[in-house]
């Protein structure tokens, strides 16, 4: 898979309420088997296994084998991604411009 | 499950035996572990330690297992925190798996405990030390210079 296509799946991933909510299931309590989700979810098994299937592709979700049981982790490994592609990026001319005003504010008060 | 396990994948357009080095090789460490660095011999027995840009141990160990370019397994107890420390040994494991044209790399740190504060504490660093990483393999320069870069907007 191109850059772009795993951007553009990974956006799509989290475009989905049911699927932010797994997420939030998985940061509440990480290393959950699909019953345990199940349980916290007013769907069926097959969506919640659809849906794991689809967080698995995109890598946000990631499980491991306990004997017969598959516990699914939570991997914020490409949030961080997103958050250094599409957020500190934009955030640091605002933080800047914040600091000078703090600065010139102070100064003129002082 | 009792014990408090986190698993964090990433997937980086390199070979295992250049990650092995990346993971293993100090001055490499350095320039994606926000100048830190490990110090061990990465064989079954040896010991290992992480240490600070200026040198303190921040955390003690044994490597438990090593299989390169495939399979390591740290002993990791934190000795710079007291609380972190009165929590005892973790373990951690790195796998390396060859996918096509890239390696997926898993980290899965555990504690007999829960919760625990070091889990907590080793869970929010991991992500950017692998960001990093995978961006030192894959362009050649790290993303981030500073574990936390930017002040917080209040």
């Amino acid at each position: 898979m191109t850059e772009r296509r795993n951007t553009d799946a990974l956006f799509k991933a989290l475009a989905d309420p049911s699927r932010r909510r797994l997420l939030d299931l998985l940061h509440a309590h990480d290393g959950r088997s699909l019953n345990e989700l199940c349980e916290h979810l007013d769907m069926t098994r097959q969506g919640v296994t659809q849906h794991l299937d689809i967080l698995e592709a995109v890598n946000l979700v990631a499980t491991q084998r306990r004997g017969r049981e598959k516990l699914h982790f939570l991997n914020p490994v490409p949030l961080q991604e997103i958050y250094e592609r599409w957020i500190a990026k934009f955030e640091k001319p605002r933080l800047k411009a914040l600091a000078e005003l703090k600065q010139r504010l102070e100064r003129t008060d002082g | 499950m009792a014990k408090s396990t986190f698993v964090y994948v990433t997937y980086i357009r390199t070979t295992p035996e250049k990650l092995w080095a990346a993971l293993t090789g100090v001055e490499f460490m350095k320039q994606y572990w926000f100048g830190c660095h490990c110090k061990s011999e990465w064989i079954v027995g040896s010991g290992w330690q992480n240490l600070s840009p200026d040198g303190q141990i921040m955390d003690d160990g044994e490597i438990l297992e090593s299989d390169p370019p495939r399979r390591l397994v740290i002993r990791w107890q934190n000795v710079f925190k007291p609380e972190l420390e009165a929590e005892g040994a973790s373990l951690c494991t790195l796998e390396l798996e060859p996918m096509a044209g890239a390696v997926k790399l898993s980290i899965t740190h555990s504690i007999e405990r829960e919760p625990s504060k070091f889990i907590e504490a080793v869970s929010g660093g991991w992500p950017k030390v692998l960001s990093n990483l995978k961006s030192v393999l894959e362009t050649g320069s790290a993303v981030l210079d500073e574990p936390y870069p930017a002040p917080r907007a209040r």
